[in-house]
């Protein structure tokens, strides 16, 4: 049987009316999801549809209107280092070389200084920054600092990792290789992933299975899994049951902006 | 690189113009006789009263007794703003119960406070501190709780999601990254602190540059003033350049300061 690594219930999020003019948002509604022991789920919407407010929930950083998220079958409340994240944004501590980035949240839990080194080292290598151990965040490029942002988070070893659109900011390229890079990761450590993402390709090309989001209120539109047979990698992007794949996901937000154009 | 290092002597040098110009204007208005001795004094004089001062001893024992007053008094107004600055910074309740203090506080001029301070505390050092702790605690206050409000939020959230606990995202996290920040706020205070310094001193003291500034006016000692007002600015300069010097060794890592 499989496993239920994460799952969320019924989850609503409305952020309340900020003054008297303003008016309440209704930014997740009826939200349920599951995702398996290393799975690797993708969640792709149009923007403004409520991906960072979920996965925000999911992480703790942010309470949820109702509804619950469990680990494991146990409802978790406020963040923990069982649900690493990973940001879109800049996320890295400038102040610490590139090893005792990776260390944080080892260090948190008071781990030994040999220990951690140990385990940074090998996550160091495993993002492919052998050689930056004691370089500074801004001596970093953009693909390079998300290595250590997601070395950071797979060394605290979390039960699940949360990921909001960790690629976003990044040119064209750098997203393939880093897209790949996280591929290989993700079937060499067996993580369990929820990834967040407006790009179709980028779910596709990552998932296992893929929950596509509706407009606002965000809410859960359809599932499907991905069963694309080879690599994950950038050759997959031209096979036609990946075509076939994207042009259904593209229709399906296509239509939902249709109809958020009609006022439905 | 090379291009860069001209442009920082050509500052340099517009610096160096900047003050040649008001010493050329000092000297003409002196030596000239444009202005009489009382309202302005020459170069010369000034220079001797300095030397004159320094020779017995008594220029050394103001500047020092100034200087200590003005680290006490900022240093623990430095103290004090810092966790308070912080935690408005960061939680909403606290602020609402801080905010409305010190608006309210920081309105208030210090030298209209000075009565009070005499009233409770006399004219001993202590009066001075809190002078000085009066003038820049309120300023210091909202201004750590800007620039911690500042601090990239991503940061924090990822130190939460790795499992940093309430006081570790503190002092981990929050502390680390606004001290760039933080530096440069009190670098700022700290000038502030000689005003207050010298409000102080002017109402009510045996010693000090201040106490010197006053009692010369007595006098008609306008050199003896001007010796002051510079000593002043000079011991302020040498604090603003060991600020820099000290943020640059404590927060290497600093964008800004490049490399
Ligand atoms: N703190 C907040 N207060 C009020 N409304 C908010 C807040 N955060 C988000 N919202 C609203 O909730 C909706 C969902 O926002 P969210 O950031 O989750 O969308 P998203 O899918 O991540 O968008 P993007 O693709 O642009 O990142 C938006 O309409 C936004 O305006
Ligand atoms: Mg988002």
């Amino acid at each position: 049987m499989e496993n239920i690594k994460l799952r969320v219930k019924n989850l609503q999020k409305v952020y309340p009316a900020n003054g008297r003019k303003d008016k309440e948002v209704v930014a997740l509604r009826d939200i349920n999801l599951e995702v398996k022991e290393s799975e690797f789920v993708v969640m792709v919407g149009p923007s403004g549809c409520g991906k960072s407010s979920l996965i925000n929930i999911i992480g703790g950083l942010e309470d949820a209107t109702e509804g619950e998220v469990q680990i494991d079958g146990k409802d978790v409340v406020g963040p923990g280092a069982d649900r690493g994240m990973v940001f879109q944004g800049y996320s890295l501590f400038p102040w610490l070389t590139v090893q005792k980035n990776i260390e944080f949240g080892l260090k948190m839990k008071k781990v030994p200084k040999e220990e951690r080194a140990k385990i940074a080292k090998e996550f160091i290598d495993l993002v492919g920054l052998t050689g930056f151990e004691n370089s500074l965040p801004k001596q970093l490029s953009g693909g390079m600092k998300q290595r250590v942002a997601i070395a950071r988070t797979l060394a605290n070893h979390p039960q699940v990792l949360l990921m909001d659109e960790p690629f976003g900011a990044l040119d064209a390229q750098t997203r393939v290789v880093m897209q790949e890079l996280l591929a290989r990761i993700s079937r060499e450590t067996k993580n369990t992933i929820l990834f967040i993402t407006h790009d179709i390709d980028e779910a596709i090309l990552l998932a296992d299975r893929i929950y596509v989001m509706s407009r606002r209120p965000g809410t859960i539109r359809d599932v499907m899994d991905v069963t694309i047979e080879g690599e994950r990698n950038h050759e997959m992007l031209v096979k036609p049951e990946f075509l076939e794949m994207k042009r259904k996901i593209m229709e399906m937000l296509w239509q939902e902006s249709q109809d958020a154009a009609m006022g439905k | 690189m090379k291009k860069q290092k001209t442009k920082g002597l050509s500052y340099g040098c517009i610096s160096g113009i900047s003050f040649c110009v008001i010493m050329a204007a000092w000297c003409i208005a002196t030596y000239g006789g444009f202005v009489s001795d009382i309202f302005m004094p020459s170069p010369t004089a000034v220079w001797e009263s300095i030397v004159e001062m320094a020779k017995d001893g008594s220029l050394w024992e103001h500047c020092f007794v100034s200087t200590k007053r003005v680290m006490i008094g900022w240093f623990w107004s430095a103290i004090a703003a810092l966790p308070i600055g912080m935690l408005m910074a960061r939680s909403k309740k606290f602020s609402a119960v801080f905010q409305p203090v010190i608006e309210f506080a920081r309105y208030l001029p210090v030298v209209a406070l000075v009565p009070l301070t005499l009233l409770y505390l006399g004219i001993d050092e202590n009066q001075k501190y809190v002078i000085i702790f009066l003038g820049t605690f309120f300023q210091l206050v909202l201004m750590i709780c800007d620039t911690v409000s500042g601090i990239e939020k991503n940061m924090i959230n990822a130190a939460r999601t790795l499992g940093a606990n309430k006081l570790q995202v503190y002092t981990e996290v929050i502390f680390p990254a606004a001290l760039p920040g933080l530096m440069d706020d009190f670098r700022l205070t700290i000038g502030w602190a000689w005003t207050y310094l010298v409000v102080a001193e002017m109402v009510a003291a045996s010693a000090g540059l201040g106490y010197i500034i006053l009692k010369s006016q007595r006098f008609l000692a306008t050199d003896v003033i001007f010796a002051g007002l510079i000593m002043i600015g000079l011991i302020g300069l040498v604090t603003d350049f060991l600020l820099r010097l000290l943020t640059k060794v404590i927060v290497p890592w600093h964008e800004r300061l490049g490399d």
